[in-house]
C-alpha cells in the first residue's frame, strides 16, 4: 500500500511522537550510566563520570551472573536450533495428520503468558522431585526459544524450491549428503538469524527464570532484585546500558541476515 | 538396439486417484522419446518413476535390463532437467555443474575441467563464476542441462524444460537439444504438453490420457494415423468424421480422421460444401466449410484462389488420406 | 570418463550409506525421527507440565496443616471466586483492556505511516525503530520507566520547568488513577505496560495495513468519500484483523505479567502477582494453579473469537 501523496502533517507528528515514546526512555539509560549521583534517580544528573564503568567491571557477582546467562542462552539456543529445525523440516516437508497441532504446540509456550509456563514447569519439577539447577533454567528457556528458530526455518523452507532436494538426489547424493551440501547451506542464514534471536530471548528472560531457578542468578534475575530493592543504583545503571548494547547486536545481525526475503520473526517474543 | 527403458503394467495410485494406470512402454537406447499429453495425464508421474522420485504401486520397471523399483534416485545412472531448473542458489554455476561429480568423489581439478567442458557444450563457457540468480531463464536452462549431462547419464530426463521460455528462445533450444542428442547418443526422454514440440523433436511419441498411454508411434504415425478421436484432436487440428458420414462417403461405418491439408478444392466430383469462414495464415489459408451439416477444416496454399464466405464449392480427398480409427473416444 | 556404464549403480558400502538407503525407502521413518525430538520435548515436558498444573487446580489445601489434599474438588475454584480474588481478576482484565485500547491509538499512526508513506531506507529505519525497542531487554525497559517516573526524575523535573506541577498534582489527586506519585499509581503501571507491549501492536497492524491496496483509498476519495469517511469505512475494517492480532499479544502479556505491577504501581495485586505469591510464600499451589487457569481461559475465548474474525492471517 503506497501513495505518492505527502503524509498529512498530523500523521507525521503522531508517528514521530510514537517513535520518540518508544526510544527516549532507552536513551535515558545511557545518560544515567554516567551520573555522579549515587542515592537517587535525580534529573538532571549533577555531574558526569566514567568511574562506575570501572566499578562494575570489578564486580565478581555481575561477572558470574553474566557467565551463567551466557551459558544458559548458548545451550538453550543450541537445543532450540536442533528442535526447531527438525520440526520446521518435518512440517514443511510433508503433510501429515496433526501437522496443525504441532505448529500450535510450538507457538504455545510464547502465546501463553510467561507466568503460566513458569509455574507449570515449576510444579512439574516439584512433582518429579527434580532439584533446581542450571539445567532446569535451560529446560524452560529452550522450550520457548524453539518457536523463534522454527519461525525462521519454516519461512526459509517455504521460500526454497522443493525440487532442490530431488535435484541433489538425482545427481547422486544420498540423504546425508543432500543434508550437508544442499539443505544446510540453504537454511544457514535463517538458522543463524533464528539462533541470534533465540539467544537474545533467553539472555533477557526473567519471568520463567524466576520459577525455574534455584539459587542461581542470571543477569536478569540480578537486575530484578535491584529493581525491587535498589541497593547499588550506579552499578545497575551501567549494567542496564551494557545489556541494551549487547542485545542490539544480535537483533541487527538477524535483521541483515534475513532482510532480503523473510522478515525477522519478531512477533515471537 | 537394446532397450533402455521398459514399463510393464506400471501403476501409480494415490488413494483413489490413478495418476498412472497399467502402463506398458518401451524406450530404445539412443532414442529421443517424447511423452505428450495434457496436464494431469500421467506423463510427469511416468518421468518421476524413471528418475526414482516415486515408486510404482504395481508393475515392473527396468532400466537397461535392471530392475528399478526400490532403487533410490541417487543410485540410478539417470539425470533430470527440472521444470523449474532447481539450480542450487548457494552455489555458483560451475559448482552447480560439478555437483554430481563432487558427490561421486571426483578430484577437484578434474571435476572443474569436466564442468567447464559441459558448460562449453551448452555454449555457456566463461559464466562459471556467476550465481544462478544472475542468469536469464534461457541460461539457467542450459546450466541445468550441463549439470545433468556432465554425469554422462544413460538416460536424460527432461521435464517440460522449455515451458518457461519465450517462443523464439524455445525454438532455438529445440534445435540445440536435437543437436546435443545427436552428438551424445544418450537416450532422451522428454515430457511436454506441446504437440508441436513433441512432433518436431522426438523419434517416437507416447500420448498420455488420464493415466494411460493411448498411442505410441513415430510423429508421422501419430499425426497421420491417430487411433482415436482424442489423439486426432490433440495432435494438430484434424477433422474427425463420424461413422455415418464415413459410411456415406464410401468407407466402413467407423470414426475416421482427415487432415486439413489432405483436402483440396475440385470443380467436379467430390462433395458439395459451402464456405463458412476463411482465415489467412501467411503461408496458407485455413478454410472452414459445411458439408451436409458437418464442419470441416481445410488448408489451402496461399497461391490458390480463395473462395469467398458463403460461396458454394466442391471438396475432395484421396481415400487413403481418410484414416479409420479404432475408437471414437 | 566420469560416468559408469551401469544404469543402476551399486549401493555404496558403509553404515551411513546403508542408513541413508533405509531412510529413503521408509520416508515415514524419517518423518518420525525428525518429529520425535521436538514432539517429545514440547509434548511431554511442556504440555505435560501444563496438564499437571491444570490437575493441581482441582486439588485443595488443608487449612490446618497447610498440606495439599490430593483429592478431586472444586473447593479451590470456589475460593478463587471470593470477592477479594474476583477484584484481582477484574483489575487485571480492566488494565489489559485499557492497555490494549491505548496501544491501538498510539500504534495506528506509526503503523499507518510505515505502511503507506515510508519507503526504501526510511522503511528499514521504521522497521528497526520498532524492532529494537521490541527486542531490547524487558527489565531494562521497566528500569528506564522507574527512572522516568521517579519523584526526582525527568518527568517531575519537566513539569516543574514548565510550571505545571499544579496540573500533575491535580491529576494525582484524582481517585483510582491517581496516587502519591506517578510511580505508585495505576497510571504509572498503565504507562509502563503500554510502553513495553506497544511494538507487539505496531507490527501486526502494519502487516495488515501493508495489504490494503493504495488504489482502494483513492477509489474511496474518488467516490466522494471524505478522509474521515474513508478511514471509518475503508481503512478501519481492513485494519481490524491486524488490530485483533496485536491485541492478542497486548492482552495476553498484560494478563500474565507480575513484574511490572510489582515494581511500578500501587500495592494492589494483579493476577500474575497473585499466582506468584500463592505458589511462593503462601505455598498454596492449588490456588496458584487456579489463578493461572484464568488467563488461559480468557485467552482461549479471545483466540477463538479472533480466529472467527480471521485475525490469524495478519500474525
Amino acid at each position: 500500500m503506497h501513495s505518492d501523496q505527502r503524509a498529512p502533517i498530523a500523521l507525521k507528528i503522531a508517528a514521530g511522537a510514537g517513535l520518540l515514546f518508544l526510544h527516549l526512555p532507552i536513551l535515558l539509560i545511557f545518560v544515567y550510566a554516567f551520573t555522579t549521583e549515587e542515592r537517587s534517580y535525580q534529573w538532571p544528573p549533577p555531574g558526569l563520570t566514567t568511574k562506575w564503568l570501572a566499578v562494575t567491571w570489578n564486580r565478581p557477582d555481575i561477572w558470574e551472573a553474566l557467565a551463567l546467562s551466557v551459558k544458559v542462552a548458548s545451550i538453550s539456543t543450541l537445543i532450540a536450533l536442533l528442535l526447531g529445525t527438525l520440526c520446521a523440516a518435518a512440517v514443511s516437508r510433508s503433510k501429515f495428520f496433526g501437522r496443525e497441532a504441532i505448529s500450535l504446540m510450538v507457538i504455545l509456550p510464547i502465546a501463553l503468558p510467561g507466568i503460566v509456563t513458569g509455574i507449570a514447569l515449576r510444579s512439574a519439577f516439584n512433582l518429579a522431585d527434580i532439584p533446581f539447577s542450571t539445567w532446569t533454567i535451560i529446560l524452560g528457556h529452550a522450550t520457548f526459544c524453539v518457536v523463534v528458530v522454527y519461525n525462521n526455518a519454516v519461512a526459509r523452507f517455504r521460500r526454497s524450491s522443493a525440487s532442490l532436494i530431488e535435484a541433489s538426489m538425482d545427481l547422486g547424493a544420498d540423504g546425508f549428503q543432500t543434508l550437508r551440501y544442499v539443505v544446510l547451506p540453504n537454511i544457514a542464514t535463517a538458522l543463524l538469524a533464528g539462533g541470534m534471536l533465540a539467544f537474545a530471548l533467553s539472555f533477557d528472560e526473567v519471568i520463567v527464570t524466576t520459577f525455574t531457578a534455584g539459587q542461581q542468578q542470571t543477569l536478569p534475575i540480578w537486575m530484578l532484585e535491584e529493581l525491587v530493592r535498589p541497593r547499588q543504583r550506579p552499578v545497575t545503571n551501567v549494567v542496564a546500558m551494557v545489556v541494551v548494547l549487547v542485545t542490539f547486536l544480535p537483533i541487527l545481525g538477524a535483521f541483515y541476515l534475513t532482510r532480503d526475503g523473510d522478515q525477522i520473526a519478531g512477533s515471537g517474543k | 538396439m537394446s532397450t533402455a527403458l521398459q514399463f510393464a503394467g506400471v501403476s501409480r495410485h494415490y488413494g483413489a486417484v490413478k495418476a498412472l494406470d497399467q502402463v506398458d512402454l518401451e524406450v530404445k537406447e539412443g532414442e529421443f522419446f517424447a511423452m505428450l499429453g495434457p496436464s494431469g495425464s500421467g506423463k510427469t508421474t511416468c518421468l518421476r518413476l524413471v528418475a526414482g522420485f516415486e515408486q510404482p504401486t504395481a508393475g515392473h520397471i527396468e532400466i537397461f535390463g535392471e530392475t528399478a523399483e526400490g532403487v533410490p534416485p541417487f543410485r540410478r545412472n539417470v539425470n533430470t532437467v527440472f521444470q523449474d531448473y532447481a539450480l542450487f542458489p548457494h552455489l555458483n554455476v560451475l559448482d552447480n555443474v560439478a555437483y554430481g561429480l563432487m558427490i561421486r568423489g571426483v578430484e577437484k581439478s578434474e571435476r572443474y575441467r569436466s564442468a567447464e567442458q559441459a558448460l562449453e557444450l551448452v555454449a555457456l563457457s566463461g559464466l562459471g563464476k556467476r550465481r544462478a540468480g544472475e542468469l536469464s531463464g534461457g541460461q539457467r536452462q542450459r546450466v541445468a542441462l550441463a549439470r545433468a549431462l556432465v554425469n554422462k547419464p544413460r538416460v536424460l530426463l527432461l521435464d517440460e524444460p522449455l515451458g518457461a521460455l519465450d517462443l523464439k528462445l524455445r525454438e532455438q533450444m529445440q534445435e540445440e537439444l536435437k543437436n546435443l542428442h545427436r552428438q551424445l547418443g544418450i537416450t532422451f526422454i522428454f515430457v511436454t504438453h506441446d504437440q508441436n514440440e513433441a512432433l518436431s523433436m522426438a523419434d517416437r511419441v507416447a500420448l498420455f490420457k488420464d493415466g494411460r498411454v493411448v498411442q505410441v508411434g513415430t510423429p508421422q504415425e501419430i499425426y497421420r494415423q491417430p487411433n482415436s478421436r482424442f489423439v486426432a484432436d490433440f495432435v494438430g487440428s484434424s477433422n474427425v468424421l463420424p461413422p455415418d458420414f464415413v459410411a456415406a462417403v464410401g468407407g466402413a461405418s467407423r470414426w475416421a480422421s482427415l487432415r486439413p491439408e489432405s483436402i483440396y478444392l475440385t470443380r467436379e466430383g467430390g462433395h458439395a460444401a459451402s464456405v463458412v469462414a476463411a482465415s489467412f495464415l501467411g503461408g496458407s489459408t485455413r478454410l472452414a466449410v459445411d458439408v451436409s451439416g458437418l464442419r470441416i477444416n481445410l488448408m489451402l496454399p496461399s497461391a490458390a484462389e480463395i473462395p469467398a464466405v458463403g460461396e458454394s464449392v466442391r471438396i475432395d480427398w484421396k481415400p487413403a488420406d481418410m484414416h479409420l480409427m479404432e475408437s471414437g473416444a | 570418463m566420469n560416468g559408469s556404464d551401469a544404469a543402476i549403480l551399486p549401493g555404496r558400502p558403509g553404515l551411513l550409506r546403508r542408513l541413508a538407503d533405509t531412510l529413503w525407502r521408509h520416508p515415514h521413518l524419517l518423518l518420525l525421527l525428525m518429529l520425535a525430538p521436538p514432539v517429545l520435548w514440547l509434548g511431554v515436558i511442556y504440555l505435560g507440565s501444563l496438564f499437571a498444573l491444570l490437575v493441581q487446580s482441582f486439588f485443595s489445601i488443608d487449612e490446618f496443616s497447610g498440606l495439599i489434599n490430593y483429592e478431586f474438588t472444586l473447593k479451590t475454584y470456589r475460593e478463587l471466586l471470593i470477592p477479594a480474588n474476583l477484584d484481582i481478576i477484574v483489575r487485571t482484565v480492566s488494565m489489559a483492556a485499557a492497555v490494549t485500547l491505548a496501544a491501538v491509538v498510539v500504534a495506528f499512526p506509526i503503523a499507518f505511516y510505515a505502511a503507506r508513506y515510508a519507503r526504501g531506507k526510511w522503511k528499514a529505519a521504521f522497521y528497526l525503530g520498532i524492532m529494537l525497542p521490541l527486542w531490547s531487554s524487558y527489565l531494562v525497559k521497566i528500569y528506564a520507566w522507574k527512572l522516568v517516573l521517579a519523584r526526582e526524575g525527568i518527568l517531575n523535573w519537566l513539569f516543574a520547568k514548565l510550571h505545571l506541577t499544579w496540573l500533575l498534582e491535580a491529576y494525582l489527586s484524582l481517585p483510582l488513577i491517581g496516587g502519591n506519585s506517578l510511580s505508585v499509581s495505576y497510571t504509572g503501571t498503565f504507562l509502563v505496560f503500554l510502553y513495553v507491549w506497544l511494538p507487539f501492536m505496531i507490527l501486526p497492524l502494519q502487516a495488515a495495513l501493508e495489504r490494503v491496496p493504495g488504489n482502494l483509498l483513492e477509489a474511496s476519495a474518488d467516490l466522494g468519500g471524505s478522509p474521515r469517511q474513508t478511514f471509518r469505512h475503508v481503512i478501519l475494517p481492513l485494519a481490524l484483523p491486524g488490530i485483533i492480532a496485536g491485541s492478542i499479544f497486548t492482552f495476553s502479556l498484560t494478563l500474565g505479567d507480575y513484574i511490572i505491577p510489582q515494581i511500578i504501581g500501587s500495592s494492589r495485586l494483579f493476577i500474575g502477582q497473585a499466582v506468584y505469591s500463592h505458589q511462593g510464600t503462601a505455598g498454596n499451589i492449588p490456588l496458584a494453579a487456579a489463578f493461572a487457569v484464568v488467563p488461559i481461559v480468557i485467552m482461549g475465548c479471545y483466540l477463538w473469537l479472533a480466529k472467527r474474525a480471521g485475525a490469524f492471517d495478519a500474525l
